[in-house]
């Protein structure tokens, strides 16, 4: 027979906090931003050491879950952890039981059976972090989810440009390109205008979605209008989500010819970043993306300490806020 | 055209004390409602009871039984999701005493064999009468008529291609210019494939932000537009279903004002919600057409009152739990609403001064039943008990163990809801009874 203990609510165990995850910019609040790139900063001072890693997560583990390909996201991640003394694991979906036909949620309710920390997604799909996040007992991180959100990269560009121009407050920053298939243009967007920062987005119509002047941006069309802005943002034009026939741009010729960033485009002293993998000679003019105002190379720098602040944060005090599913506000 | 299992008795029943509301008669008091073997015999106060069953009513109110003109019962080919049975049941739980199913079935309903099938099974486990559409075109494929007399002498309710529209303007017009001679409506689920392509919410801001292709208002109107014109000039009526765009309202009552015979339904979730829910993730808010901003579900509250929009329509339509249980984007159209239709209505309209209870009961009720044609339920005497008893007091939570639906894709679970079935009484037989 099972004992009956009667307990007095002061001798309860304190109730677990929720779960924190970072699943959208939308979620955070200045102050949250501000203490992320701060922390980001403390940590790259400690990669300036002969020995780089911190025993910070020892005994902690960090998942990775990759259902796209991605070289920079996935490998920095994998570092960040390391380099904190995690133990991870990475899983691509290729080569998984995904290829077998199992679902989302099987593939998280297996993973949570290890108990890890951290799960970090990357998936084709909006709203995969959230149902990882509804089945299994970890912090989620958002690798970046359809055309959704990928907000560890407006992180990365947030130090980026704090890094190189002293300020994010009252800089300009030009977007320019493929923003209707961009998650790293959406998350950006929201982490510019948190932080301040003036936000212009330029390209072809079909290009950009209609109604996202409401995230704090203004549209135009026309190349010129990246002239006034201190940083020109440039996106990859994601062939691989063009749709067959789906006439976006007449042609990635034409494309080029309008909306390429080369050098005659940009004024001195402007600065150039792109979240990779660049298409050189499309997006992007070689002789730009090698030039020393490209901050191309320093933004794969900062990824680093800044998952790496990420990681820390959600794992320890730090009050990354929870994204808590509201339940159903009804109009 | 309607078919339910027979051999139950018909009622002999006495609802005392509640508040009668029937708008097509101009009845609203409270009365006593005498029902005598299924068919309404006397209204009045102390009517006799004549050992019959007595039901209080005091509270509650009284009302012609609902007609839901779009349901999904997912027979033949989708029993796991719902069949005559479970969704007649659930119906009879939601206040209907009759409901019309759509025929985008696996087979698609656009034989007499398979129709035939249907009616042989409605007659063997449907609890209140129901009715089917049959397809406009072969296969819903849209190149070619089915043989829409025969469908009709077997008794399909009215003609659809539901969950797709008729592409090509030419069949359109000849569905048109045919369908008449069957007497029966043709029921148009307007939507412009190349507009709507990969469209996964509304088009506007919250799409903008969240990522998701947009499905934009203009795919429904430009296609309402049309079908409004060939209408016109066929001097053909129409059913225009689940409408969702402000744009389709003011083209549906400009045709109606040039004297063309239009009608049209709107669901419970479109004069609900608008695409700022669809922030949730929660694949329960993803329908087609979607839910669209809060300009396009005020009009579509107003043209529900004005009666513009003649009906209310659940379009019930149920998945099975782990199709739900994944991305948005991956996630099956529909949700379910038989079984919260009133509630869902009463709570966020009527309670807020939105909508009147006697425009609802009335759009829930005999809008959709004139629309395709039918009988509208009505409270007098002479006529067949139709009859639905309301607890308009009473809130109760929206759970998924509650639904005698198989599915429960409810865009309500965990709401509270104030608006509570009693009593079902359909084609004189008592249907439900809480």
């Amino acid at each position: 027979m099972a004992d009956i203990h009667v307990m007095r609510e002061g001798f309860l165990p304190p109730k677990q906090p929720p779960r924190r995850h970072l699943i959208s910019i939308g979620d955070l609040r200045r102050e949250d931003v501000e203490r992320l790139l701060g922390t980001a900063s403390s940590f790259s001072r400690s990669l300036e050491r002969e020995v780089k890693k911190l025993p910070t997560l020892r005994g902690r583990t960090v998942v990775n879950v990759f259902y796209e390909s991605s070289t920079r996201t996935s490998s920095s991640f994998e570092l960040a952890a390391k380099r904190l003394s995690a133990d991870t694991m990475s899983i691509k979906a290729a080569g998984s039981s995904v290829d077998k036909g199992e679902s989302l949620k099987d593939t998280a309710l297996t993973l949570g059976a290890y108990d890890p920390d951290v799960i970090v997604i990357r998936h084709p799909q909006i709203g995969a972090p959230q149902l990882v996040a509804r089945f299994t007992d970890a912090h989620v991180v958002n690798a970046g989810d359809g055309k959704h959100q990928h907000p560890t990269q407006a992180l990365l560009d947030l130090y980026t440009i704090q890094a190189d121009l002293g300020r994010i407050e009252g800089v300009h920053v030009a977007i320019v390109g493929d923003v209707l298939h961009s998650r790293v243009a959406r998350s950006n967007v929201q982490a510019l205008a948190l932080m301040g920062a003036k936000v212009t987005l330029v390209g072809p119509a079909p290009l950009i979605p209609r109604g996202i002047e409401a995230l704090g941006c203004e549209v135009f069309h026309d190349i010129d209008a990246i002239a006034a802005a201190d940083v020109v943002y440039v996106l990859r034009m994601q062939r691989e989500r063009m749709q067959e026939g789906a006439n976006y741009v007449p042609s990635l010729r034409e494309y080029t010819a309008r909306w390429g960033l080369t050098p005659e485009r940009i004024r001195p002293g402007q600065k150039v970043m792109h979240p990779g993998p660049m298409n050189r000679g499309v997006e992007i003019d070689p002789r730009v993306a090698d030039a020393p105002e490209a901050l191309i190379e320093a933004q794969v720098r900062s990824g680093l300490v800044v998952r790496m602040a990420v990681l820390y944060d959600l794992l320890t005090t730090g009050p990354v806020p929870v994204e808590v599913t509201e339940p159903l506000e009804v109009a | 055209m309607l078919f339910m299992k027979k051999g139950r008795s018909l009622e002999d029943l006495v609802v005392r004390g509640a508040r009668v509301i029937d708008p097509a008669e101009g009845l609203d008091r409270v009365c006593d409602v005498r029902v005598d073997r299924g068919v309404i015999a006397q209204l009045g106060t102390d009517v006799d009871v004549n050992g019959h069953r007595v039901v209080e009513g005091e509270g509650l109110v009284l009302a012609p039984a609902f007609v839901d003109p779009h349901v999904h019962l997912r027979v033949p080919g989708g029993e796991d999701e719902e069949t005559i049975a479970s969704g007649t049941a659930a119906a009879a739980a939601g206040g209907y005493c009759a409901i019309l199913a759509m025929p985008n079935t696996d087979p698609v309903v656009d034989s007499a064999s398979v129709l035939g099938s249907l009616v042989e099974d409605a007659k063997a486990e449907a609890t209140i009468p129901v009715g089917f559409l049959a397809a406009i075109t072969r296969g819903q494929q849209g190149a070619e008529l089915t043989e829409m007399v025969e469908l009709a002498e077997h008794g399909a309710a009215g003609f659809s291609d539901d969950g797709r529209p008729v592409v090509a303007p030419g069949l359109m017009r000849r569905a048109l210019q045919y369908h008449r001679i069957t007497g029966r409506r043709l029921a148009l689920h307007c939507e412009e494939p190349t507009l709507s392509k990969g469209g996964q919410m509304h088009e506007g801001a919250v799409s903008a932000e969240l990522g998701f292709s947009g499905y934009p208002s203009v795919a429904e109107s430009v296609m309402v537009e049309r079908d409004l014109s060939l209408a016109a000039y066929e001097e053909a009526p129409l059913h225009l279903l689940h409408l969702s765009a402000r744009e389709s309202v003011d083209a549906l009552r400009a045709a109606q004002a040039r004297g063309v015979t239009a009608t049209a339904e709107v669901t419970p979730h479109h004069l609900c919600l608008t695409d700022e829910a669809v922030r949730s993730l929660d694949s329960n808010l993803k329908m087609n057409p979607p839910l669209r901003s809060a300009a396009d579900r005020a009009v579509l509250v107003e043209a529900l009152a004005d009666g513009t929009i003649a009906c209310v329509a659940t379009d019930h339509a149920p998945h099975l739990r782990h199709e739900k249980e994944v991305p948005f984007e991956a996630a099956p159209f529909g949700v379910t609403g038989l079984e919260t239709a009133f509630a869902a209505l009463y709570t966020r309209l009527v309670e807020p001064g939105l909508l009147k209870l006697e425009t609802l009961l009335e759009r829930m009720s005999a809008g959709p039943a004139r629309a395709y044609g039918l009988e509208p339920p009505r409270i007098a005497p002479g006529a067949t008990a139709n009859l639905v008893l309301l607890d308009t007091e009473r809130a109760w939570r929206v759970q998924e163990d509650g639904f005698r639906s198989l599915s429960a894709n409810s865009w309500l679970l965990g709401q509270t809801l104030r608006g509570h079935v009693r009593l079902t009484v359909a084609s004189g037989r008592t249907a439900f009874a809480a």
